[in-house]
């Protein structure tokens, strides 16, 4: 079984990154872009029993903070 | 008195740390994260500056999950102190101990020099080798030193008067200019600036040293 876990930082949260994107993009003349926010892919091989909830958890404990991350999760 | 120092694969700043506690007059006991307990008598835990596991995942986030770190949790959860610096400091947020994280600079660039802080509180072993409201010069060095909480953590830290250091000229967008917060029971201190890279005349400046003395100080009264 797979796990596909994205991270983002939450809204509201200030993404210097992803603004930076946003400028380099502006620079190159992509003037359609609006906002760029830039987060993380984390690919988990699990065992055929792992359930969504272990993946919670380990969002929660180690894979995002979630002070200032979001998470969402897609068991595949 | 026993200070201890942890040393994580990618800490930089440990010796200086250790030298800094050991001019103030402390044993001082460096500790490798695998260790699952402090040496038996520390008053203080030093969680020192780099780059622990190459800032992999976040700032922090894998160290914190170190066998040392659930002892620095115990200690300081009875009441012992602590002081993070740097990446220490992100370490410390990681854990739970102290509230909020560290994010990239608002500038995106690493920054390495002195900034003038402003001691924002002297009620804490650390600060009352200060007055409130002094400035003085340390140098900071980080790419992700920008303190972010939730509004109501930091209006209930500037209320618990928690905030023990402020930037005269905030360097990296942190919020409400802080630079360094105190815990609950103001026993644990994290910081993004290296007080122990000014303590020393060698360093070019020795604002630092007041907060190594005053800690020696209380803590061979103890």
């Amino acid at each position: 079984m797979k796990a596909r876990v994205h991270v983002m930082l939450k809204n509201g949260v200030l993404d210097p990154q992803g603004e930076a994107v946003r400028h380099a993009l502006g620079a190159l003349g992509f003037d359609k872009v609006e906002g760029v926010r830039q987060g993380k892919v984390i690919d988990l091989d699990l065992a055929e029993d792992a359930t969504e909830a272990d993946v919670t958890a380990m969002c929660e404990k180690l894979l995002a903070n979630t002070v200032i991350e979001s998470f969402s999760i897609e068991m595949q | 008195m026993k200070a201890a120092v942890v040393v994580f694969p990618g800490s930089n700043c440990d010796r200086d740390l250790a030298v800094a506690f050991e001019q103030a007059g402390f044993d001082v006991t460096m500790v490798w994260h695998k260790e699952s307990a402090l040496p038996e008598g520390v008053d203080i835990v030093g969680v020192p500056g780099g780059f622990s596991y190459g800032d992999y995942l976040r700032c922090g986030a894998i160290a914190a999950q170190s066998p040392i770190c659930q002892a620095i949790v115990g200690h300081a959860e009875r009441g012992g102190y602590a002081l993070g610096v740097c990446n220490g400091f992100q370490i410390l947020t990681e854990t739970g101990l102290l509230p909020g994280a560290l994010l990239r600079n608002a500038g995106l660039k690493y920054i390495c020099r002195n900034v003038g802080l402003k001691v924002a509180t002297a009620d804490s072993v650390f600060t009352q080798g200060y007055t409130a409201g002094d400035e003085v010069t340390v140098p900071i060095a980080h790419h992700d030193g920008n303190y972010f909480a939730d509004a109501h953590v930091i209006e209930a830290l500037q209320a618990e008067d928690r905030v023990a250091f402020t930037y005269s000229d905030n360097p990296n967008g942190s919020a409400a200019d802080i630079a360094g917060i105190l815990s609950e029971n103001r026993r644990v201190l994290g910081m993004m600036p290296h007080p122990e890279r000014a303590a020393d005349d060698g360093h070019g400046g020795t604002d630092g040293k007041a907060m190594f003395r005053a800690l020696a100080d209380i803590m061979a009264n103890a």
